[in-house]
């Protein structure tokens, strides 16, 4: 945490004039990241332990197990790949999508309700963008562990045989961005863990329909349509294409996609973030 | 607690080049005034609701002021306001000299806050509570460290360092919401209801805390509903209610101008109180009805109760006391129950 700390002392509390995000921003970001950090190392690792095993364990019982039933399939580039090859890019797909989730919305609804947290905070020189930002960072660097643990796996079963598939890491943690920082901006709307449950309402029926375990073309059109405009359908074309190095223009459209959510998510929960703190 | 302790503010000398931004703004800050808050005609909406209606108040450097009032009463409110995390709907509002809507950040790294409720990290331990929030005013770590120690010393917490926060009692983690709220060697500290909730023993190592503090130079804002917490550590006092101010003054100067230097307290048992009472016109300045006792406020509580004898009354019990800023509150407030 080293790097953290050196840059302390250009803190902008002092600095002058009225910027457009004035109280909402001071530049200090990294103080709420090192808060992560050291929380992290005291308490709840375990938790984050937890929920890299996750995929794998979905990619051992549907891959090796259904994988032995279902023999192979075609791939992106219509070459024929094992089941398991299939799946693994879905689910790590999944899991940057779990992990943004969870963090940018369950944790980030605790901490503002429950642990009070964020009110602590801002009663510092900190401002609720500095606060949004640490957040989303945080999330992406678990997103980021993960997706490459989940690819090392991987690796070793023989299910990574391009260079290309080393982009699925930082890929992931750009689907992860999208979800983190759209996910943030919906939790600002919450007040009850009703509410919150509804997260899980639509997340499940995504990651078990998003031509996760078997190709978009099962489904009459209609609900194709509908199943390409949900997010999680681009992050797995996006790694599932990645992973064999089935490279093409169309991934741009994928990123475009999630470019557009990190954007959207960013402005409506810096919005937010004025109404709920800024009352 | 050894003299160890400097309060006098050793960020100044400090190398850390926080100091200097602080310099800066504290000179821009005095120059205009000499008040380090000051407030005109501030004023509070949530919608059709006014919680803070037109209230006015300077404070200078070094005063320990008091905002007394029930719940409700916009304390809390004005405090918010103060540290810039509460949007004023009309008035003005200067503290050190910055308005705290437009120089939040800046304004907060003056201020000290004790909320209501604790909000300590209960995902780090005690000092490192500390350090993580200093880290939040973007302090460095070679003046973090050293302070963290220094300020567990003074909430008597050093044996705690290393501890959960979860594992402290009530009393222990209010001290260490104070001494974290002074990391950042705040000219103000904003204290909401600080002893609410504690034992005895806790209140009185925390208003001595406070009387340090005090001693130190720094300018104490404080809500209460405890009067007698309101009396030993404020200079003056403001009593709020409906979001207005109802009167001002020193808690002496408050009880000499609404109340009397003693009170006689006579029960006759409550089904005689009230009938009771009109018999005793006449005696002290004033009298109230409560539904187990008369209260009779007089100069002199013996004469009273002599009068109340030669009446031909004879009291359960009596008991003569001296005026307090609960009496004080309770006629400016009212005695029926606010929600």
């Amino acid at each position: 945490m080293s790097t953290v700390q050196s840059q302390g002392s250009d803190t902008a509390v002092g600095r002058g004039a009225v910027r457009p995000l004035a109280g909402l921003y001071s530049g200090n970001a990294r103080a709420v990241i090192s808060r992560g950090l050291m929380a992290t190392k005291s308490s709840n690792w375990l938790v984050m332990l937890s929920g890299f095993f996750e995929p794998v364990l979905f990619l051992l019982s549907m891959g090796i197990g259904l994988g032995a039933l279902v023999g192979t399939v075609t791939g992106p580039d219509g070459s024929p790949i094992s089941y398991a090859a299939y799946i693994a890019p879905a689910l790590l797909a999944t899991s940057a999508m779990n992990g943004a989730v969870y963090d940018s919305t369950w944790n980030v609804f605790f901490k503002m309700n429950f642990a009070k947290l964020y009110q602590g905070m801002l009663y510092t020189s900190l401002g609720p963008l500095d606060v949004a930002l640490g957040e989303i960072f945080l999330a992406l660097l678990r997103g980021l562990l993960y997706a490459t643990g989940f690819t090392a796996v991987m690796g070793l079963m023989g299910l990574v045989t391009t260079p290309w598939a080393l982009l699925m890491i930082p890929v992931s943690v750009v689907i992860a961005f999208g979800f983190a920082s759209f996910g943030m901006a919906i939790t600002s709307f919450m007040k009850t863990f009703q509410q919150m449950d509804w997260i899980n309402f639509v997340m499940l029926p995504m990651f078990l329909f998003s031509a996760t375990f078997y190709p978009l073309s099962v489904y009459p059109e209609p609900i194709q349509w509908l199943i390409q405009a949900m997010p999680l359908w681009h992050g797995v074309e996006l790694l599932r294409q990645l992973s064999v190095g089935a490279v093409g223009l169309g991934m741009l459209g994928h990123l475009a996609y999630y470019l557009v959510m990190i954007v959207l998510g960013l402005v409506l929960t810096t919005a937010r973030l004025r109404k709920l703190f800024l009352r | 607690m050894k003299p160890q302790l400097v309060w006098g503010n050793p960020l100044w000398d400090s190398k850390a080049c926080t100091s200097l931004v602080r310099v800066s703004i504290q000179t821009r800050g005095s120059a205009a005034s000499p008040y380090v808050i000051s407030a005109h005609n501030l004023t509070k909406k949530y919608g059709d609701f006014t919680a803070v209606d037109n209230i006015s108040f300077d404070i200078p450097a070094g005063e320990s002021f008091g905002l007394l009032g029930p719940n409700g009463a916009g304390k809390s409110t004005t405090m918010r306001m103060i540290g810039g995390v509460s949007q004023r709907s009309g008035g003005t509002l200067s503290i050190m000299g910055l308005d705290p809507e437009k120089y939040g950040p800046e304004v907060r790294s003056h201020l000290g806050v004790v909320p209501q409720q604790d909000n300590l990290d209960e995902e780090l331990k005690v000092r490192d509570n500390l350090i993580v929030y200093g880290r939040y005013f973007g302090l460095p770590l070679s003046y973090l460290k050293p302070k963290a120690d220094e300020l567990l010393e003074f909430a008597q917490l050093s044996e705690k360092a290393g501890a959960k926060v979860d594992d402290l009692s009530g009393g222990m983690k209010r001290r260490l919401t104070i001494a974290r709220s002074l990391v950042n060697d705040p000219k103000i500290l904003l204290l909401d209801e600080p002893t609410t909730g504690l034992d005895p023993q806790a209140r009185h190592i925390l208003w001595d805390r406070l009387f340090r503090l005090k001693e130190a130079g720094t300018t104490l804002v404080l809500t209460t509903h405890y009067m007698d917490e309101a009396e030993q550590l404020c200079d003056r006092i403001v009593v709020v209610d409906k979001g207005r101010i109802m009167a001002e003054g020193s808690p002496a100067a408050l009880i000499r101008q609404y109340s009397t230097r003693e009170v006689l307290e006579v029960r006759f048992g409550s089904e005689r109180n009230a009938t009771v009472a009109a018999e005793l016109a006449g005696i002290g300045e004033r009298t109230e009805t409560l539904p187990d006792r008369v209260l009779i406020y007089t100069d002199d509580g013996e004469r009273a109760l002599e009068e109340v004898a030669a009446r031909g009354l004879s009291p359960l019990t009596s008991l003569i006391r001296r005026s307090s800023l609960e009496d004080v509150f309770l006629r400016l407030t009212g005695r029926s129950l606010i929600d």
